[in-house]
């Protein structure tokens, strides 16, 4: 069994169609979390085309929500750690997609990516079996970026025509996207369940604890990812070459 | 704008950006250690498990209405449906929820 899912690791995906189609799903989802973001960014005062500039050139949910009140009024010192401590997380991910893209994949090849490598860009760009190459990968983030720009264009604009009652259903939908990227493989790979399982206990004890519960949720992301990939790699290792599908 | 929007802008941006970018731009090479490959493996998993847990619960108006949407997204994405789908079910869910909390509930009681 892992003789053959060896050989078919070995394929490096690379077609801007397949990328792009990947990209749709999660550009969709994110029109609901930028439209979010922009219904606030005009709540603190900002203007509509400001909102889609922060959006733009951020990219980032959970940084952008929490930079929103420091723009107007913060010191850049404290902007910084901000979005130092809400965005470390991202140094993970790039590190992990760092092993997953092809030798072929150059310099500037890597610094126009990582500047869309998201949450979601990130999850799905891991979940291709073997490596992946550039032209995937640009055709990836294409609806994504555009998604998460016309979302907060949109909330900006005419969010406040929405009820209430929308706007909350739709504070969910970012989190059913993670659910749609992890449960598939942790139903398939027993570790990875283990491993989410960890993570999700360690998060909540993160959350629930007096004293851990002063812990910003950008480190304690950290925190419990680091811990549970590290249980992961000290229990159960991968066996073949390491891609995937060894466990 | 004031000037202290755009240099905030800069950090805000800038910041955001050489998190991802160092890491990707240094390692160029594949790690070759089992152990590391692993570690960087579960990695996805894992930060999305955390970041997943427990928030969910309190990212709607309330915690009876997320349950509903975190159920819904569970039972979809194990029969494997897609990004969109789970994500747009959920949001019926807790808008189906809410709505009952809201307007269908109080009159009953």
């Amino acid at each position: 069994m892992d003789y053959e899912k060896t050989s078919t690791d070995s394929r490096v995906e690379n077609s801007f169609r397949t990328g792009l189609k990947d990209g749709v799903p999660i550009g969709l989802g994110y029109l609901s979390v930028s439209f979010t973001f922009g219904i606030m960014a005009v709540g603190a005062g900002l203007p509509i085309w400001a909102a889609v500039l922060v959006s733009m050139l951020n990219v980032t949910s959970a940084g952008q929500f929490a930079g929103l009140p420091l723009l107007a009024a913060g010191s850049c010192i404290e902007m910084a750690l901000t979005q130092f401590v809400i965005n470390i997380r991202y140094a993970l991910m790039s590190l992990s997609l760092s092993q997953k893209l092809h030798r072929s994949v150059s310099l500037i090849d890597r610094l126009l990516i990582a500047f869309c490598n998201t949450d979601e860009v990130f999850a799905v760009a891991s979940s291709k079996k073997g490596e992946i190459g550039k032209r995937y990968l640009y055709g990836l983030i294409l609806a994504p970026y555009f998604g998460w720009a016309l979302g907060t264009l949109i909330g900006a604009a005419a969010g406040s025509l929405l009820p209430e009652l929308v706007r909350s259903a739709l504070g969910i939908a970012i989190y059913g996207m993670f659910l749609a990227i992890i449960i598939p493989p942790a139903k398939r790979h027993r570790p990875v369940l283990k491993v989410v399982l960890f993570a999700v206990l360690l998060s909540c004890v993160f959350r629930f604890v007096p004293g851990l519960n002063q812990i910003s949720s950008g480190f304690s992301v950290i925190i419990c990812a680091v811990a549970a990939a590290g249980l992961g790699a000290f229990c159960f290792p991968l066996r073949t070459n390491g891609k995937e599908d060894a466990v | 704008m004031n000037p202290m929007f755009w240099l905030n802008l800069a950090v805000m941006a800038g910041v955001t950006y050489l998190i991802r970018m160092i890491p990707l731009a240094v390692f160029k090479k594949k790690l070759e250690n089992e152990r590391v490959q692993s570690f960087l493996y579960y990695i996805p998993y894992a930060v999305l498990g955390a970041m997943t847990f427990p928030e969910i619960l309190f990212s709607t108006g309330s915690v009876w209405s997320a349950a509903a949407g975190l159920l819904i997204a569970v039972v979809l994405s194990y029969l494997e449906k897609g990004l969109l789908t789970v994500a747009l079910s959920a949001c019926g869910g807790v808008l189906a929820v809410e709505c009952l909390l809201e307007y269908i509930l109080p009159r009953f009681i």
